[in-house]
């Protein structure tokens, strides 16, 4: 009796338990579907289309994607070349200097690495909207733009230039603004995990015969912060791709002057919201997303543990 | 170890707790790399008090002479006199953060908690599945999201702004691995005294994780003050769109508030612009000032294994 009744409390029990679960994950778990997977599933379908908002989309296989690597113009000779060169520049020029810029401040005392990690970390939140603002006064092609009033002072340029709206300066500037502002998260974490290795590792290490701080960096600080490492790189790729509207917000154009500053998203969004050429969009959306996989599946392999 | 590494290892160390001679190389380039870092931000603080005279002034000048907040009062003025008031788009860009910041975190700790101490069939694949959203970039499949946003009847409602936020991967994944440091054994003590999932929840996880849940503020704070997208693409109805909405089209190069206050001079525009700015700029500010030693807590748990 007393045992039947134990199993039956343990029954309801458990049964309220996987209620909880359900309810607990239950209002995440929707709204991740709605807006991450059928989002991405629905853009993967779309891509198969010719979906242009106003016929019923119908079936093309592969031919955007054919269009996509054959027959784009402006995708192969602009926002390919620009987009490897500033996510080389931004992702992983700006991955290392996270890296290096939090290895030197874990090496001060408490108060001004605080103050220092602060200052660095402030650019990270101008994003979107406000960066057109910091920086429109140093980039304005008004004389008395900064860095023109500079450069004019100097004798080095002898009419002010506009250097947001020029084709040869735009991609520069893009990438100076978005590597200034990229120490996010990433870079946080990456202090933390430095900050919190083991000493008693380096005091081994130095027994061990490690003499210098390179070698200290690739024996102990790089494989001891392995996970934070590894997520300062997924953050890393999710900001060079996310940022990658930047030419847009600067110039205040899209596309942007002589596509000089064309990355992909704002290529996706001159498809689809300009010319609504929606399934076409969508295959670009598709390239963009197995990019960042792609990415990810390297940064992965870099710093991901043993057993995976 | 030779005495002489030893002294090098104590004086060099990671965190050190004085400050020795070994530490003047670091500050030779760091403190040249945080003005470059912050040269731009005070740039811009200081136009945004700039009077109109001192922003078309040439040659420029750095620091402001005659602070003033005739910037703000602008703004506040030349919106006035058109149909709907600055106010009308900080208050909606207010509520809307508030609810986004509340609701986000309220689904990231109880599905964290779940996910990192319930034991269920789904379990392994939706940690899985969330650690691969934490590449998600949203802006990839904006069309797909507008099509959902129409799908769902949110399409032109203010809840536009807020649905669309909630679910945010990195935020989960920060509190799932912060929640995975509390010991097994306290939840189950726990259970052993008859609390349901929703105390446990509530007496003993939430107070934990709270540095967590700071963190998780912050990003989620950025992401919804900071967002237009919502305002652009989802909503029609002018008086339900945000303040970043707002600032974006008074910051656009063409923008008339910009052509009636600064005459088309691009530098005295971006100065006008500057004072709405700091408005959008300061909270994040103060926040993450207020909470950054709970963020440093965090992430030290932020690895992926």
């Amino acid at each position: 009796m007393n045992g039947m009744l134990r199993t039956r409390g343990a029954a309801v029990k458990g049964f309220a338990g996987r209620h909880s679960i359900g309810i607990m994950l239950f209002p995440y778990a929707l709204l991740f579907s709605l807006f991450i997977i059928i989002p991405v599933a629905a853009a993967i379908g779309l891509s198969f289309t010719d979906f242009d908002t106003i016929r019923r989309p119908g079936f093309v296989g592969l031919k955007n994607y054919i269009t996509l690597l054959t027959a784009d113009e402006v995708f192969m000779k602009k926002v390919l070349p620009n987009t490897i060169i500033f996510s080389m520049v931004v992702g992983v020029g700006g991955y290392i200097l996270s890296f290096l810029l939090a290895w030197s401040l874990a090496q001060l005392t408490k108060i001004p690495r605080t103050v220092m990690a602060i200052i660095i970390y402030l650019p990270s939140m101008t994003g979107g909207v406000l960066l057109s603002a910091v920086w429109g006064v140093i980039f304005s092609g008004e004389k008395n733009g900064y860095l023109n009033y500079a450069l004019l002072k100097l004798g080095i340029i002898e009419q002010p230039v506009l250097w947001l709206q020029s084709e040869s300066t735009l991609l520069t500037i893009m990438m100076i603004v978005t590597l200034w502002s990229s120490m996010g998260i990433g870079f946080l974490a990456i202090l933390a995990g430095i900050m919190n290795v083991n000493q008693e590792l380096y005091e081994a290490a130095y027994i061990d015969g490690v003499s210098n701080r390179f070698q200290e960096i690739i024996h102990i600080t790089i494989p001891s912060t392995r996970p934070q490492m590894l997520f300062g790189a997924v953050m890393a790729i999710v900001n060079t791709f996310s940022q990658s509207r930047v030419g847009t917000v600067l110039s205040g154009d899209n596309p942007t002057p002589g596509y000089a500053g064309q990355l992909i998203v704002p290529h996706i969004e001159d498809y689809g919201f300009l010319r609504y050429e929606m399934g076409y969009a969508a295959a670009v959306s598709v390239a963009l997303l197995l990019l960042i996989r792609l990415s990810s599946v390297g940064a992965f392999k870099l710093f991901g543990s043993k057993e995976d | 170890m030779t005495k002489r590494s030893k002294r090098r290892l104590i004086q060099n160390g990671i965190n050190p707790t004085r400050f020795s001679r070994g530490q003047i190389k670091f500050y030779t380039y760091l403190v040249p790399i945080c003005l470059i870092m912050a040269l731009p931000i005070v740039f811009f603080f200081m136009n945004a008090f700039k009077p109109m005279e001192e922003l078309f002034a040439y040659p420029p000048r750095f620091y402001v002479n005659r602070p003033t907040l005739d910037n703000f009062r602008r703004l506040f003025s030349i919106s006035s006199s058109t149909t709907i008031p600055a106010s009308r788009y900080l208050f909606n860009s207010i509520l809307s953060t508030a609810l986004v910041v509340t609701a986000s975190l309220c689904m990231s700790v109880s599905a964290g908690y779940a996910l990192s101490k319930k034991k269920f069939r789904l379990r392994g694949p939706m940690i899985e599945a969330n650690n691969l959203a934490l590449m998600f970039v949203a802006i990839a499949v904006m069309i797909p999201r507008y099509f959902v946003i129409a799908y769902t009847g949110l399409h032109n409602t203010f809840l536009a702004n807020v649905v669309p936020l909630l679910a945010m991967p990195v935020g989960l994944f920060l509190i799932k691995q912060f929640v995975d440091q509390i010991p097994d054994t306290l939840v189950e003590a726990a259970v052993i005294d008859g609390a349901g999932d929703f105390m446990i929840l509530t007496r003993i996880i939430v107070p934990l994780v709270k540095p967590a849940l700071a963190t998780v503020s912050i990003l989620v704070f950025q992401l919804s003050w900071n967002s237009a997208e919502a305002s652009m693409l989802f909503i029609n109805d002018e008086t339900l769109k945000t303040f970043a909405f707002y600032m974006q089209n008074l910051s656009a190069g063409d923008s008339s508030f910009l052509q009636s206050a600064a005459g088309g001079n691009s530098t005295a525009g971006a100065g006008v612009a500057a004072a709405p700015m700091l408005i959008m700029f300061l909270p994040n500010l103060i926040l993450f000032i207020v909470l950054q030693s709970k963020v440093m807590n965090t992430m030290a748990h932020s690895g992926i294994k």
